[in-house]
């Protein structure tokens, strides 16, 4: 196998099903095993880690074999050269934030790397908190603690589970953007757990699917992943959307407007400053936010009316709705109306039409993710 | 007439071996009950929790039997020592040790249960060795644990009666530790040199609890 991959082969009970899992990871970027709670998630990253040894395993990593039931290998937890943050932040109470961040700088592999305690520091915004207890932070700021600690032991795969569960939504958002930029500035890749396809949305190149049995029932990079029946299945209709890979092109500070650019078209959303004209981000629109017009509609208070060409039209059956899949460039655009609309209006595929996107729709926390 | 002091002073070096011995063995015995499946556990903890139901005379009884010249261990003792340990401080050490066996090991079983996996789990992801995070993160972590479990084991072993009068006797410097030679002051009508004494280890024993709780507070780690 590839010198840059991770094999995971795990066949062990958990919670009344059984976790059987065969996969290959690339160990690039950030993947997410998404899935529902209870359906072994955890368990997973928890055997790549070493911290699992029940059933029948196999890990390799790297060509390097850590786990092997079978023939009885099994390599420590502390020698696996993987970091975890774990869904509480478990930062030791008997030391400080800074006695917490060196116990793992002590520790760390020895190795010439762009991770330093200084940057680390910087990176995570820890330089206010390094004299502080545990116990007086906030659970974003514990577990960015949390990851800064797991960061300095120099690891060549970060292990992420669910570390934003356990905050609220302002919390969340706070720690967001620090777990985004993590790939890009520190180039170690993430594999994360969580059961919010919003995180999934933001922070994920690739995903992997698991079912409530245990099974991996669907594989596949964003946004292709999102059109699959299996993220439907488990998403719900009411979650559908397309992702848009779009190209910031202004920043409107009257109006407080950033304009985007895809396939020729524009787009505007509410001014998010912390852009810059040239950034390639993605955004994800929801079916449900998406018109449909047949002539251009004028008069109209919806800023982002795209002209596109019908591909698809998925009727849902004993529902009022129907899907209605755009190609625009060689990205899709869904939208979710009633079958009725679709008969009304008299919408064919081939046919071209206008969908409008409500601006407001663009949901902030969900909407930019660095591409490379 | 001045009384005697050297019971008092034997029965601190008694109590002070005893519980750094007990701090030895009962922290790894401590810690394999806490966190072992092993279905030998409850065997194990029976058999340590022993002595907070016998008799200390059952105790003393079966420690004589045990450690007596005729007896295996006895004999080997003999042999390689030309010592018994009956009637000798050795020998009060080891039957000490079983007696107070309960007060270092259960505190600590309970401290150690109380962290969980969870601290040594995110020790060895920061890539910490089992030992290693032992003595960095368990450690500390039940540090309270260890101080109850200190305490405990030597004041109860200071309290002892029944198990040093069978198995150690009275013998002056030896074995006659402070209760001991109370006994022998009462049965003696020597109501003086019992009051010194006894008194003289009742503010002993309230000033070392006294610090203790004093610590204990200090010691407090806020998890929150």
């Amino acid at each position: 196998m590839s010198d840059k991959s991770l094999i995971i082969r795990a066949k062990l009970p958990f919670s009344g099903h059984t976790i059987d899992v065969n996969e290959i990871v690339p160990l690039t970027g950030t993947t997410a095993l998404f899935g529902p709670s209870g359906s072994g998630k955890s368990t997973l990253l928890r055997v790549i880690a070493g911290l699992e040894t029940r059933g029948n395993l196999f890990v390799e990593f790297k060509e390097e074999i850590w786990t092997d039931t079978k023939s009885k290998i099994f390599r420590p937890p502390h020698q696996r050269s993987v970091g975890m943050v774990f869904q509480e932040d478990r930062l030791f109470p008997h030391l400080d934030v800074s006695g917490n961040l060196s116990f793992a700088n002590k520790r760390c592999r020895k190795v010439a790397s762009p991770i330093t305690m200084k940057r680390v520091v910087e990176a995570l915004d820890l330089a206010k908190l390094l004299t502080a207890h545990p116990s007086t932070l906030s659970g974003g700021e514990k577990q960015r603690v949390a990851l800064g600690r797991t960061l300095l032991t120099q690891p060549e795969l970060l292990l992420l589970d669910e570390p934003l569960s356990a905050l609220d939504i302002r919390r969340k958002a706070e720690l967001l953007p620090f777990l985004d930029k993590i790939p890009r500035e520190f180039g170690v890749p993430m594999i994360f757990v969580s059961h919010a396809i919003d995180e999934v949305a933001r922070l994920a190149d690739e995903v992997i699917l698991l079912s409530p049995n245990g099974h991996v029932s669907a594989r596949g990079p964003i946004p292709e992943i999102f059109d699959t029946q299996e993220m439907h299945d488990f998403t719900g209709k009411f979650e559908a959307g397309s992702f848009l890979q779009v190209t910031v092109t202004g920043q409107d500070v009257k109006f407080q407007i950033t304009t985007l650019k895809f396939a020729g078209k524009v787009l505007r959303m509410p001014m998010v400053a912390s852009l810059n004209i040239g950034d390639r981000i993605r955004l994800r629109v929801r079916a449900r936010d998406v018109a449909i017009a047949v002539k251009r509609p004028e008069g109209i208070s919806i800023r982002n009316t795209i002209a596109a060409t019908i591909s698809e039209i998925k009727a849902e059956p004993n529902t009022a709705f129907a899907e209605i899949i755009f190609t625009v460039g060689a990205q899709s655009l869904r939208a979710r109306i009633t079958r009725q609309a679709v008969a009304e209006l008299g919408l064919e595929v081939g046919q071209d039409a206008f969908a409008l996107i409500k601006s407001v729709s663009f949901d902030r926390r969900m909407m930019i993710s660095a591409l490379g | 007439m001045m009384v005697d002091l050297s019971p008092l002073w034997l029965t601190i070096q008694l109590a002070g071996t005893t519980t750094v011995f007990l701090l030895l063995l009962g922290t790894p015995l401590a810690w394999w009950l806490a966190n072992t499946t092993a279905k030998a556990r409850p065997f194990v903890e029976a058999l340590t929790a022993l002595p907070i139901v016998l008799p200390p005379t059952v105790i003393g009884f079966y420690f004589l039997i045990l450690l007596s010249p005729t007896s295996t261990i006895g004999r080997f003792w003999v042999n390689i020592t030309g010592e018994t340990l009956t009637f000798s401080f050795t020998g009060l050490v080891i039957a000490s040790m079983f007696y107070s066996l309960p007060f270092m090991v259960q505190p600590l079983q309970t401290a150690f249960q109380a962290i969980g996996r969870a601290p040594m789990e995110a020790a060895a992801m920061l890539r910490a060795s089992p030992i290693n995070a032992f003595f960095t993160v368990a450690v500390p972590l039940v540090r309270r644990g260890f101080l109850t479990a200190t305490v405990l084991s030597f004041t109860h072993t200071i309290g002892e009666f029944g198990v040093v009068l069978m198995v150690g006797g009275n013998i002056p410097g030896q074995t006659k530790v402070i209760s001991i030679a109370i006994y022998e002051h009462v049965e003696t009508l020597q109501y003086a040199q019992a009051h010194q004494l006894a008194g003289g280890l009742m503010i002993f024993s309230f000033i070392v609890l006294l610090a203790v709780y004093s610590m204990n507070r200090k010691l407090a780690i806020h998890v929150g």
